[in-house]
């Protein structure tokens, strides 16, 4: 049941809109610093692009696709009209005027800090401000998916939560308590910085704070993409999800260690001590966890659809899936992803073997192979599959949305494998220029330019995207029945108490936040010899 | 089942979760707060508390290597916001007083006739960090330290508003305008040579940094060459020695020679 869809359209073709256009510039970065093109003499262009392109991708777009899902999922799993749509349109709202607050001084120039903010570089107080109000906007969907899970439980007493919707508070309340981290170091640190009051800044604790949330909102981008896995794809290949008490427990992990892991973005800074470097180093570790119970789970979810459309043999099952239909191919080409992304995530978090590769672009041939790739496409599987519903129009492009997906992973795969590999020669990140001339940069021209070609088949794939959206917006009207999620092998009847709240995940998660960041940012925060002069962007 | 019961340790689910939660955390910080530190052959801790605190990120007082006094005097100046802005006419012209014993060299208009550098419309920060260290002796000349010996703070601030008024005029050594080389526009990023520009004016402006359109080559090639040399040590973190000790002689020459035939015009108002 789908009530408020004008509600969830408006937060997908927001996300959709901005996406394209983020898209637009990474596919420009990736040119103008590639030996394809002479450099443009003013690094100031680049990282204005790098600035918007990040902004934009980590925080507006896949808070916007959280949020809509999310409000479809509350009213589709729980069979209920969302509690609080003023409240819903007003988040929207919040995260539209902080996102065009946050690029207008980016536009301009004035806060071409990167979207991790990189103090002591201090940019213009709005694109801070800006970032806050999304921040706040999304706080506000996470009160509502609360609200509404509470008013279902008290009509319904002891009865299994629906585990997308399980799944989707989990993403939420991971999201609301990971966005400290950065919300304090902004308002306490960053903006009074921006706004004059202070002219120096402890830029250690800063990052520490940052670092709070830098990791888990990779798991708050994820879980979209994890609630696909479990609730979207059975479901539309025919299948039956092969367990519910998996997906709640793999939930529950993300929830649990996603958060307090975040030094490991840390490694090579001198002001955490080596001691919780290794703790944190310990818990990214469990944070496979959950994927590997995932990918377990999701791949005999694969095999039941299989065997049940007549799939025999070892490994003759796989032949038998449904090809032609795009949410298994999605499902396929995010698997193939996350497998590449999880190996290399491996290297990062081990404290030992990120030295070699610590802030190379292997770093960004990892998160764009990770977020950009194994999520992002199952953002578009989540669109395709709920276009209909929303629209009340019939979906006919099968072909157009094949050819995307499998553009958009072939595109991901040409631009991010040889964007790992210079990162193994030591070509460094956050630069504008290359020299390509120097003999030593020389071999490494021919990995970036094919990068190139594959940012120029992702913006291929970008465009085809939001044009199947769009005619799927002008198909003849057609009546998609009620919105269904999968249905387990063993449908939950009773549900012990832990795995159907959220209650204790919640509060593990703030102890080991106590126990993993809390001397780190006291020892920072009571020392008075930290803090260094700011760097204002721009000024004179 | 009521919430109670959950978060109650007779609870199986909350008694297993609880349990492997604390023994990761004991285990992984007994690994990294007592085994790595103590398996380190290169550290060397006063005992198992100096090993944990250094784990957890406690400074450690170094009773070994104290930090070595500067050989000599570094730049202290400290510019606030307040320092240099708008000058007030009374200021501008008692700089313009204290600046007929700089004509000398630097000319009545700002434009020296000789090789030391033009004045005229140079940044003020740049002229007061410059007369500060004259004066303290973080910078060294034997023509410039005696005048600068005596100056108060007023009135280096003085000769900063006062410089930083002049009108840019041309330079007495205008030479056909080469066009930027390599080095000028692209640095040389795998020696960490940035653009000139990107502190210097033409892409960004860091303070402190002065606009080098016009200036004799003579000066300019002799300032790279005693940054490269460590015997000029003015500069904020060592970045002008650490530039110009990485720049090939034929380098130095052709950043020289392209700045002292650019015009000063073309310099970018400070806001």
């Amino acid at each position: 049941m789908l009530v408020n869809r004008r509600l969830i359209l408006a937060h997908f073709w927001l996300a959709f809109a901005v996406f394209g256009l983020a898209l637009l510039l990474g596919a420009w970065q990736m040119f103008v610093r590639s030996p394809l093109q002479t450099w443009l003499s003013n690094p100031e262009w680049y990282y204005r692009s790098l600035t918007a392109h990040g902004t934009v991708m980590g925080y507006v777009f896949p808070t916007l696709v959280a949020m809509g899902f999310g409000y479809a999922i509350s009213e589709a799993s729980l069979s209920q009209r969302l509690i609080g749509v003023r409240w819903a349109w007003t988040g929207y709202g919040l995260l539209a005027v902080g996102a065009v607050m946050a690029m207008v001084p980016v536009a301009l120039g004035r806060a071409s800090v990167l979207y991790t903010f990189y103090p002591p570089l201090i940019g213009n107080a709005f694109y801070y401000i800006g970032v806050v109000l999304v921040v706040v906007g999304s706080w506000i969907w996470v009160a509502l998916m609360s609200v509404n899970l509470y008013a279902w439980k008290r009509v319904n007493p002891g009865a299994p939560v629906p585990l997308a919707m399980f799944a989707n508070v989990a993403g939420s309340y991971l999201w609301a308590w990971t966005a400290v981290g950065a919300a304090l170091e902004l308002l306490l640190q960053i903006i009074p910085v921006a706004l004059g009051l202070k002219t120096t800044i402890d830029a250690g604790l800063a990052r520490v704070f940052f670092s709070w949330t830098l990791h888990a909102i990779v798991y708050f981008w994820l879980v979209p993409t994890y609630i696909a896995y479990y609730t979207i794809v059975p479901r539309a290949i025919g299948g039956r999800l092969y367990s519910d008490t998996m997906g709640r427990l793999a939930f529950i992990l993300f929830l649990v260690v996603a958060m307090p892991i975040g030094i490991h973005h840390t490694f090579a800074d001198p002001q955490v001590g080596a001691g919780f470097k290794f703790i944190h180093s310990a818990f990214t570790a469990l944070v496979a966890l959950p994927t590997l119970l995932t990918v377990f789970t999701i791949c005999a979810s694969v095999e039941i659809a299989s065997r049940l459309r007549g799939g025999r043999g070892a490994f003759g099952w796989v032949r038998a899936l449904p090809w032609d239909n795009p949410i298994m191919l999605a499902v396929a080409f995010s698997f193939v992803m996350l497998g590449f992304g999880g190996a290399g995530g491996l290297i990062n978090m081990s404290y030992q073997l990120d030295a070699t590769i610590h802030n190379t672009q292997w770093i960004t041939g990892h998160f764009h192979l990770i977020f950009g790739g194994a999520i992002v496409i199952m953002y578009f599987a989540i669109a395709y599959d709920l276009w209909p519903h929303l629209t009340g129009r019939a979906f006919t492009d099968f072909r157009l949305m094949r050819a995307q997906l499998w553009l958009w992973f072939i595109g991901m795969i040409v631009t991010t494998f040889p964007w790992h590999y210079v990162g193994i020669l030591g070509m460094p990140r956050r630069m504008a220029y290359y020299d390509f001339t120097n003999p030593a940069l020389a071999p490494e021209a021919i990995q970036v330019t094919i990068s190139v070609i594959g940012a120029v088949i992702l913006v291929i794939s970008g465009a085809l995207f939001l044009t199947v959206l769009i005619r799927g917006q002008r198909a003849p009207l057609a009546d998609a029945g009620p919105y269904r999620f999968s249905i387990a092998l063993h449908p939950p009847t009773t549900v012990p108490m832990a795995l159907n709240s959220h209650g204790l995940w919640f509060a593990l998660m703030v102890a080991l936040t106590i126990t993993n960041y809390g001397f780190p940012i006291l020892n920072l925060a009571v020392r008075s010899d930290t803090s260094v002069p700011a760097v204002y962007v721009g000024a004179q | 089942m009521s919430a109670r019961e959950l978060f109650s340790l007779r609870n199986p689910h909350t008694r297993t979760a609880i349990s492997v939660t604390v023994f990761v955390f004991v285990l992984s910080a007994l690994i990294g707060f007592i085994l790595l530190p103590l398996a380190q052959p290169h550290l060397q801790f006063a005992g198992l508390w100096d090993a944990i605190c250094s784990a957890a990120g406690v400074p450690r007082g170094t009773s070994s290597v104290e930090n070595a006094p500067a050989a000599a005097p570094v730049s202290k100046v400290v510019l606030t916001s307040g320092t240099l802005a708008h000058p007030s006419q009374q200021s501008i012209g008692r700089g313009a007083t204290l600046a007929q014993r700089c004509a000398i060299c630097h000319g009545p208009t700002g434009i020296s006739r000789a090789d030391s550098p033009n004045l005229a419309g140079q940044y003020a920060a740049v002229i007061y960090k410059e007369l500060s260290d004259f004066r303290s002796g973080a910078r060294v000349n034997a023509v410039m330290t005696p005048f600068a010996t005596n100056l108060t703070d007023q009135e280096i601030a003085d000769l900063a508003a006062y410089y930083a008024y002049l009108p840019r005029l041309p330079a007495y050594h205008p030479e056909p305008q080469l066009k930027p080389t390599r080095i000028v526009v692209y640095g040389a990023p795998t020696r960490g040579i940035a653009p000139c520009g990107s502190c210097h004016g033409s892409l960004d402006n860091k303070t402190g940094s002065p606009w080098l359109e016009g200036q004799s080559a003579v000066y300019l090639k002799a300032q790279l060459e005693a940054f490269a040399s460590g015997q000029r040590r003015n500069d904020i973190s060592a970045q002008m020695r650490n530039v110009a000790r990485a720049m090939t002689p034929a380098e130095i020459e052709e950043a020289a020679a392209y700045y002292a035939s650019q015009p000063a015009e073309v310099v970018k108002a400070v806001e």
